[in-house]
């Protein structure tokens, strides 16, 4: 009797709380991603444990997953940043784009100490992407354009802009599809000087931990993606600000009847957004890539974003630990195709069925519903 | 000259097919009132089964069905989402682009000894060209119409999606419970079925969609095969205001663009240009037509709205 009572209240408690239909999907992804492995012929148990150990028993594997989670994060908090006004940012893609754009730019051409350097990129790239979202935003306000169709549009226009940038004389590196590297003043990858030097190679040599977790390129961007996220509730929490985003996005007539200006607070939720994206992208380049490559297919860090966003609820801290999630199924995933032969993109089909199942809160909602009150039957008799 | 200017067109209208055939999908689903962001999903899984099936059959036709049955196959478990448990119907379609390419890759390695992309069909396998050899070669009217049969289903599909939403019974059903669902449904049309139905021969057109890339225009699946196509076919259907006529000519002028870039970037072009501004151009331009002509108003009424059968 006791743990019937004790299953109910977490039923309930499930369905109140914020991010119950996130673990209830993530679950749920889990389980549909072992059926799937295990209808191919692989033992999903094993599969899972490769992945498990391959996230987290050695330091650097820890920091790829840290590094992998750094720009979604961002494209997360933009994509949840737009969603409380009541828009829908597909363009994060785009903007990301933008953002690595100016920041390759701004950290080759300009040549600064590290201290006034590393903030001027990280600024132009959010200034940059900033504006980028902004249009959308303008489009939305102004002219009555789905922001969905303008940010499909101007992801498409930044990749062939940024095709066009990589190959301009003076930016691009000789014989390549790629720009030059930018200023070491412009990295922000964790003493990145001092791991190559002798003393420094000599001391990592002794100490096993660092000298693992430093051979990748661990940097500050992970630090920073925090910073902005704590940023983005307190903005939305706490200032007047957010407050009329929200209105904004809770109801549009509302909102323009209590005073607020609707097509400002559009037009800013989208330069908020687009400057998260443009974060994501200026960090990518000042700490993992130092350059941008001429794109043949969009990269997905403004769609992985968008699955951030959901599995977190679209909440700050909801967003990093799925940001998290993600990097780790991810960089995880990707060690079962040598070890196992298992194919590595099973974990798109638990992302996918992740967010299948936070589109439908119903059925979670109805399916606990209904076990609920078959329990209550049974008591009564 | 005229060479040149059949070569544009020859390739304009290959490059538009798999658009057209996805923006169709896009048509039905959204006159009956459901966003289907995921097309794009829809048209990989059908690009991969088709040359999969293709491959290992070597019946071009019996790929192509099976393709538009694989696309058709995820669109329902966008229909469930959507229409049977009220889903928030873009993170449906968010997350049927997840899946689709999830699913083409996982299925890619496991047909082809873990290999992302399918073995090539043969020649002789791969889409038939209908009128192969009987104009002469290379000359205008052979640049222009010897095109894969996939190229003439689709301009076909165009007039009968047309004539079964403005002159059938059903079409009127399916623009009633676009419109008005509740209406609709107080009229004894069922607004489930009629979505359910719209939706899955949505995935079933864009599942075609990817199998015309697969079969025809290149003869085997890659990962990056169908980048974005679903994402642009979508944005046709709305340049075209979710009519099939307007979706083939906003696809066309995509079409246009990609065969232009093809044809300056042949050795003999006539003059250099950019291809990545040049490729730029029709996304600008939709903006900017976007900006001007296409009122807020034209989307169905109810389009994207979740509705509840028995509602009041």
């Amino acid at each position: 009797m006791k743990s019937k009572a004790f299953f109910e209240k977490i039923a309930t408690y499930i369905t109140k709380w914020t991010f119950g239909f996130s673990i209830i999907s993530i679950i749920l992804g889990f389980i549909i991603g072992a059926a799937t492995l295990a209808l191919a012929g692989f033992n999903p148990i094993e599969a899972y444990g490769i992945m498990a150990r391959g996230v987290l028993t050695r330091p650097s594997y820890v920091a790829w997953t840290i590094i992998g989670s750094t720009p979604i994060i961002l494209t997360a908090l933009s994509v949840a940043f737009a969603f409380k006004t009541g828009l829908f940012n597909i363009g994060a893609e785009g903007q990301f784009m933008i953002g690595a754009i100016t920041a390759a730019m701004v950290g080759y051409f300009v040549e600064l100490p590290a201290i006034i350097h590393i903030p001027l990129v990280l600024i132009s790239a959010i200034v940059a992407a900033g504006l980028w979202g902004g249009i959308a935003g303008v489009l939305k306000a102004k002219f009555g354009v789905h922001e969905v169709i303008s940010t499909i549009m101007l992801n498409w226009i930044a990749l062939y802009l940024n095709n066009y940038i990589v190959l301009l004389e003076g930016l691009r590196r000789a014989t390549s599809q790629r720009t030059h590297e930018i200023q070491r003043s412009a990295s922000i990858v964790i003493l990145e000087q001092w791991k190559r030097s002798p003393e420094g190679r000599e001391w990592l040599r002794g100490h096993d931990f660092f000298g693992d977790a430093l051979r990748t390129p661990l940097n500050w961007g992970f630090i920073i993606a925090i910073i902005f996220a704590v940023i983005v509730w307190y903005i939305l929490n706490k200032t007047t600000l957010g407050y009329e985003l929200k209105a904004v996005g809770y109801n549009r007539h509302a909102a323009e009847y209590g005073g607020i200006n609707v097509s400002k607070s559009m037009f800013t939720s989208m330069v908020i957004a687009g400057g998260l994206a443009g974060a994501a992208g200026g960090l990518h380049v000042m700490g993992i890539s130092k350059s941008i490559a001429s794109l043949a297919a969009m990269e997905g860090y403004g769609f992985n974003g968008i699955a951030v966003a959901l599995i977190g609820g679209n909440a700050s801290i909801g967003i990093v630990f799925a940001g998290l999630l993600f990097s780790a199924l991810q960089y995880g995933g990707s060690k079962i195709q040598p070890a196992l032969g298992a194919p590595s993109e099973v974990i798109n089909i638990m992302i996918g069925t992740i967010v299948f199942f936070i589109a439908m809160p119903k059925l979670i909602k109805y399916s606990l519903q209904n076990f609920k009150k078959k329990r209550g039957a049974k008591n009564v008799r | 000259m005229l060479d040149s200017l059949g070569f544009i067109i020859g390739t304009t209208l290959m490059y538009s097919t798999p658009l057209i055939y996805a923006a169709l999908g896009g048509v039905m689903s959204e006159n009956s009132g459901v966003v289907n962001i995921g097309l794009e999903g829809m048209m990989t899984i059908g690009a991969l089964i088709g040359a999969t099936v293709g491959f290992y059959s070597g019946n071009p036709w019996l790929a192509f069905l099976a393709a538009g049955m694989a696309g058709g196959g995820l669109a329902l478990l966008h229909a469930v989402a959507s229409v049977s448990y009220g889903a928030d119907q873009v993170v449906s379609g968010i997350a049927i682009n997840f899946l689709g390419p999830g699913l083409a890759l996982f299925l890619s390695r496991i047909f082809f000894e873990g290999a992302t992309m399918t073995k090539a069909i043969p020649l002789d396998n791969k889409m038939p060209r209908p009128i192969h050899g009987l104009l002469p070669r290379n000359s205008f009217l052979d640049l222009v119409f010897n095109q894969y049969a996939t190229v003439y289903i689709a301009f076909l599909l165009v007039g009968v999606v047309w004539f079964l939403l403005y002159r059938t019974k059903l079409g009127l059903r399916i623009r009633a419970v676009g419109e008005h669902p509740r209406a609709a449904d107080t009229l004894g049309v069922s607004v489930y079925k009629i979505r359910y139905l719209c939706v899955v021969l949505s995935g079933v057109l864009a599942g075609f969609g990817g199998a015309s890339m697969s079969l025809a225009i290149v003869s085997n699946f890659r990962p990056t095969l169908i980048s974005g196509h679903g994402f642009i076919a979508l944005a046709a259907m709305i340049f075209g205001k979710w009519k099939p006529q307007g979706a083939m000519w906003a696809c066309l002028l995509f079409g246009v663009s990609n065969g232009l870039v093809v044809y300056l970037g042949r050795s003999d072009a006539p003059f250099e240009i950019s291809m990545q501004l040049l490729s730029m151009l029709p996304y600008v331009l939709t903006l900017i037509v976007l900006m001007g002509f296409v009122g807020r108003s034209s989307a169905p009424a109810a389009n994207g709205v979740p509705y509840e059968e028995g509602e009041r």
